[in-house]
């Protein structure tokens, strides 16, 4: 603001302040361009600080739908390793896995935090906020589903009855060809 | 849970290329070998005075062998087949051996000095006799001649090239030949023996051409009966058929006469029939009566004269000519702890050469043959050496009063093996002797860092080799956390028990056991079985492990049977005891009292069970299980197989609240001509199994294993095809096999393999069999594999079921309940012909199986089971490869590096026996045969513990390296840092 006014001051034709909230014409000689209508503008000072508050929240509603929409590039990136890691059981699927997992997790652990910036009472944030964890969710289901597709799931019946013991018999017999 | 043992599998199926091969340098770390020949039958020596002295042995294990007499070292050894029975040896032209076996008819020379084979040759006559092998000094045309008596035809061999010179036959019928004597200088043979049991026949034979000079025969009304001794070259003794009267037989110059004396009147309170003990020593025989041996003098003129009534147990060996005309012989008298070794000229029976005394360990038993030796000292008299051949079949060198070496040899006749566990380390208990100082510890260290730093010199590695071999971790006398260090109590046909320890092998006690000894009442004693008696742990720690064994007086299956119980840590006979009933079968039962003493049931001849430990405690917990024991009975030679179960009384009169009666309830049949028992199989009592189910990685299926202690395998042949192989045509030749429920004689299983035939070698494990047999139409042998799944279990599928514990699969199972079955199974081919089959064990049962083969080359050869797959085929999918599928191919492979007796031998393999170490990847593995072979033995490699090679130090300093490099930097930074802050 300083500075534009120092290169106002050292012999600018023009300029226009888009923070002049003044409603009367422009108090220099030149006049307003045409189109731009003072009239328009909120008259009074609050009118100004709501207008500038508006155009904070807008930009914080519009900011924070685009921190909601992060996750998906990192969806799309973590798709990308996932198949790059084939489904076999190895050190670089299970880190990557692992990875995915955590990734949303810790996310969505955060979810308060990452929306804090854009905090404000105007600003609805919980479709951003829903859109933030449906995504993550969606990251989470990605990496189960890794986990999954690697065997590492319990989710066959094979998985539950290995750790069970063979069953005990009730009789006994012994004996042979006599000694 | 789940994902646990999903990383288990994970970890299992990544270790699926175990390579088992093993490096040179880690030969002799965890395996041992020892090397026998078994009791020794016949001795000879040889102690020229050039070369190494030495002494050829044939024993009753068909064993010929050159011991090394300054320390009973094998010089060479060759085992014969098992009925290629060796029945005398003797040594020609001073450089071979020869040898008689197989009945007679297969006469072999060997070098002397490397045992190399000159030449056999092939002995046939008419019929079946006697066999007896006679050295002369006959040369025809520079040849040396041994004289055979054999298949009852005499056949003259020459000793360089085993060539037939001549053979003669005798004509009389029946005609039992009992020597062969050549009277010193002379050129012709007589033959003596007796025929249709009351005739004395001699014939007089040319020995350069097999004329017959003379026969004479003279007629004893009273019989004759055993043995004969011979007194002179041309005079005989020998016992009519009673054992009353002592034959003096002479055949001076072709007259043949009999002088009889009753033993009465040589010994006044003599009290029954008397056996001669046979000898050639001149003037001079031995009878025994009872326990009391009789030596008799012959005079020149033909009376008898007892010299010496002996009450010891006495052991006469064999005439030696010392000197010309004159003959020593040895005597080993028991007195006590000692025994007495004399040695006596045969016509001066005063004058003894020799009397030593000498202490005896009391574990040997008795003396059972004494071979002597002499030679001569260094002023010019002679001196003898004696080897003796104890109860324990063991064999030991006397000389100059001391025991110089011996031999346990009674090893290479293990009836029964058994482990036991050694003594928890306490702090009470010291084992300081064999630990090592801290110094020698760091110095161990270092040198293994230089060789893995690879800056070791040869010696270095050689001093490392030495440390890694003569650890004395792996030999202490304590339990170790790896469950590698274990007692292996092995019972011999001697019946003697030895225990050996596993870390070297080496003896720690031995007991000859007092039941399995000749006595009064117990003739014939045989060890049949060995089986845990009490095996303490948790709340019965205090007391010491014991093992329980069975024998019987005689061989019949109705002979009075005797029990002893053996402390397995201090080797002493807790208690022993003669049973009234026979023993017919030894069933351990899964109870156990509150001492940790296994209940076992007896079954005698006639079908009575009885309890062992008699103890009330023992009836209760028998009567609360009661019913739910079963026993079954293979009768192998009338193809009937029978199960029982039990009554609460004894059958007949027997007031004995311990023993139970038996009621038939099934049987089964086979037709005896088309069937014949040759095998049978049933699972290892302990076998620890982990799972129940079966995953099938193809479609993320289960299948549920059939597990079951009460099924048999059984496998028949038809009986014409229970020969050789090659006797049948592949038409009437077939393989039956059956897995039979033991408590409901219900047949599970059964199929039929055309043209096959046994030997069938089988090994049953988890659901599992595994035979061995010949298939006659591919002229190959073939290994095929049955597993049994329960189908009754299979719908056991849902997950939800499952996660909330809504299932059947843990309750108790009934045989009576079940019945669907089914099977897979697979036949391959495989090149080796085996002694013996076995399969690892380890504690737990995770890790995957492999089958160890004991071949015809006495190895063991392991076999991965995963080759032995039913569900092999030729193109398997992606993940029946992850799974560790192998595609399916006609044969097994025999992978060299995977024989886990390496470039060993265990010469007459007999059985393999799997203990499993504390350590859930490793398996100890036992063969036993004439030799003995034990190793540690990891089928998926130990995945559970760091190598052996692994270099504790080098991880330490690694540690420390590192933090003081932390700490240095970090002191440099802070240090940089401050410097930063005051620029």
């Amino acid at each position: 603001m300083e500075k534009g006014k120092g290169v106002m001051g050292s012999g600018r034709r023009w300029a226009v302040d888009f923070s002049d909230n003044s409603t009367a014409p422009s108090s220099r000689d030149i006049p307003d361009p045409p189109g731009f209508t003072r009239a328009s503008v909120d008259q009074d000072d609050s009118a100004v600080s709501r207008q500038k508050k508006d155009a904070e929240s807008n930009w914080k509603a519009q900011k924070a739908w685009e921190v909601a929409q992060a996750p998906f590039k990192n969806l799309l990136m973590m798709g990308f390793m996932m198949w790059m890691a084939g489904s076999t059981v190895h050190l670089f699927s299970i880190g990557i896995t692992f990875s995915a997992l955590w990734q949303p997790i810790s996310a969505l652990q955060g979810v308060g935090k990452v929306f804090e910036p854009y905090k404000d009472n105007k600003v609805d944030l919980l479709g951003p906020k829903l859109l933030f964890i449906a995504l993550n969710l969606g990251g989470l289901a990605l990496g189960v589903w890794k986990l999954n597709t690697l065997g590492l799931l319990p989710t066959h019946a094979s998985d539950w009855v290995s750790s069970l013991p063979p069953a005990q018999e009730v009789e006994y017999s012994g004996g042979g060809i006599p000694l | 849970m789940p994902i646990t043992y999903a990383f288990l599998l994970f970890l299992i199926f990544s270790s699926l290329q175990p390579i088992l091969s093993l490096y040179e340098d880690q030969v002799g770390l965890t395996d041992w070998h020892q090397q026998y020949i078994g009791k020794v039958k016949q001795a000879v020596f040889h102690t020229h005075k050039t070369g190494r002295k030495r002494v050829v042995v044939s024993t009753e294990d068909n064993v010929i062998a050159t011991l090394d007499l300054r320390r009973g070292e094998i010089f060479w050894r060759h085992v014969l087949g098992h009925n290629d029975v060796v029945d005398g040896i003797v040594i020609a032209l001073g450089k071979y051996v020869i040898t008689l076996s197989s009945e007679g008819s297969i006469l072999r020379a060997w070098n002397l000095p490397d045992g190399q084979m000159v030449w056999e040759s092939s002995l046939h006559g008419p019929k079946h006799s006697k066999s007896l092998l006679v050295m002369t000094n006959v040369v025809i045309e520079k040849d040396n001649v041994v004289i055979i008596f054999s298949n009852d035809r005499l056949h003259a061999v020459s000793c360089i090239d085993g060539e037939v010179l001549w053979n003669k036959d005798f004509e009389v019928e029946s005609l039992e030949v009992q020597k062969v004597i050549q009277p010193p200088g002379s050129n012709f043979v007589y033959v003596v023996g007796f025929a249709a049991s009351s005739h004395f026949e001699m014939y007089q034979i040319n020995a350069r051409n097999g004329e017959l000079l003379k026969h004479e025969s003279a007629a004893f009304s009273g019989g004759f009966s055993g043995e004969v001794s011979l007194v002179s070259s041309e005079t005989l003794v020998a016992l009519d058929s009673t054992g009353l009267i002592l034959l003096r037989i002479s055949f001076h110059k072709g007259n043949v006469s009999i002088q009889q004396t009753p033993i009465s009147n040589l010994v006044e309170d003599s009290p029954g029939p008397a056996v001669i003990i046979p000898s050639s020593i001149m003037e001079l025989f031995a009878i025994k009566i009872n326990a009391v041996t009789i030596f008799i003098r012959v005079t020149g003129t033909g009376k008898l004269e007892v010299v010496e009534k002996a009450n010891h147990e006495t052991a006469v060996g064999d005439a030696l000519s010392i000197s010309e005309g004159q003959q020593a012989f040895g005597l080993v008298q028991h007195a006590g702890r000692d025994i007495h070794l004399t040695v006596k000229l045969a016509h001066d029976w005063g004058g003894d050469l020799l009397k030593e005394s000498i202490i005896m360990d009391q574990q040997r038993g008795l003396i059972h043959k004494v071979f002597i030796n002499n030679y001569v000292r260094t002023d010019g008299s002679y001196g003898f050496r004696a080897l003796i051949v104890m109860e324990d079949h063991s064999l030991l060198l006397l000389q100059q009063g001391t025991i110089v070496w011996s031999r346990e040899d009674g090893l290479a006749s293990i009836i029964d093996v058994t482990t036991s566990e050694l003594p928890v380390e306490r702090a009470g208990v010291s084992v300081a002797k064999v630990e090592l100082n801290l110094f020698e510890w760091l110095k161990g260290h270092m040198l293994k860092l230089k060789g893995t730093l690879m800056l070791a010199s040869p010696e270095d590695i050689a001093a490392i080799q030495y440390m890694r071999l003569k650890s004395s971790e792996k030999s202490k006398m304590t339990r170790d956390h790896n469950g590698f260090r274990k007692l292996l109590i092995a019972l011999t046909r001697a019946g003697k028990l030895f225990a050996l320890h596993t870390g070297d092998g080496r003896i720690v006690w031995s007991l000859l056991l007092q039941s399995l000894h000749k006595s009064e009442a117990c003739q014939h004693p045989i060890g049949l079985n060995l089986c845990p008696w009490q095996v303490p742990h948790h709340h019965a720690l205090d007391e010491n492990p014991s093992v329980l064994v069975v024998g019987r007086c005689g061989p019949s299956s109705d002979a009075p049977g005797v029990i002893s119980f053996v402390d397995s840590y201090t080797g002493k006979e807790l208690s022993s005891s003669s049973l009234v009933h026979s023993v017919a079968q030894v069933i351990p039962l899964p109870y156990t009292d509150s001492t940790e003493q296994r209940l076992h049931l007896l079954i005698d001849a006639d079908k009575h069970a009885h309890l062992y430990p008699k103890t009330p405690e023992a009836i209760g917990i028998f009567r609360r299980e009661f019913s739910n024991i079963y026993w079954y009975s293979v009768e192998d030679d009338n193809g009937i197989i029978k199960g029982y179960a039990l009554k609460s009384k004894c059958d007949g009169n027997v007031a004995d609240k311990f023993c139970f009666g038996t009621r038939e309830l099934w049987s089964i049949v086979l037709p005896s001509e088309s069937e014949k028992i040759v095998a049978t199989v049933t699972r290892k009592l302990n076998e620890a199994v982990h799972t129940q189910a079966k995953l099938i990685a193809a479609d993320q299926d289960v299948m549920y294993k059939y597990i079951s202690r009460n099924l048999l395998f059984v496998a028949t042949v038809a009986p014409k095809a229970s020969g050789e192989i090659g006797s049948v045509t592949p038409e009437e030749s077939w393989l039956v096999v059956y897995l039979i429920d033991t408590v409901t004689g219900f047949v599970l299983h059964r199929v039929t393999h055309h043209g096959s035939q046994g030997p069938v070698e089988a090994v049953f494990s988890e659901n599992w069999v595994v035979y061995h047999y010949f298939n006659l139409r591919a002229h190959r042998y073939e290994m095929s594999v049955i597993e049994i799944y329960d189908q009754s279990r299979a719908d056991n599928k849902d997950v939800w079921k499952l996660v909330v514990g809504k299932h059947n699969l843990t309750s108790p199972i009934s045989s009576y309940s079940r019945s669907e079955v089914v099977t897979k199974s697979q036949s391959y081919f495989f090149t080796h012909s085996l002694k013996a089959i076995a399969v690892t064990s380890t504690a737990k049962g995770i890790t995957s199986k492999q089958l160890l083969i004991g071949t015809i080359g006495d190895q063991v050869l392991a076999l991965d089971k995963r080759f032995l797959d039913p569900r092999r085929s030729v193109n398997p999918t992606q993940a029946e490869r992850e799974e560790g599928t192998i595609p399916l191919t006609d044969s097994l492979p025999i992978i060299p590096q995977s024989y886990i007796t390496h470039n060993l031998r265990v010469e007459g393999l007999r059985g393999i026996i799997t203990v499993p170490a504390e350590l859930e990847s490793t398996t100890l593995v036992f063969a036993h045969g004439l030799d003995l072979f034990f190793t540690h033995f990891a089928p998926s490699r130990t995945y559970d513990s760091l190598t052996e090679d692994f270099s504790c130090a080098l991880l330490l300093i690694t540690i420390v390296v590192l933090v003081a490099a932390i700490f240095v930097t970090w002191v440099l930074s802070q240090r940089k840092e401050l410097q930063d802050k005051w620029r």
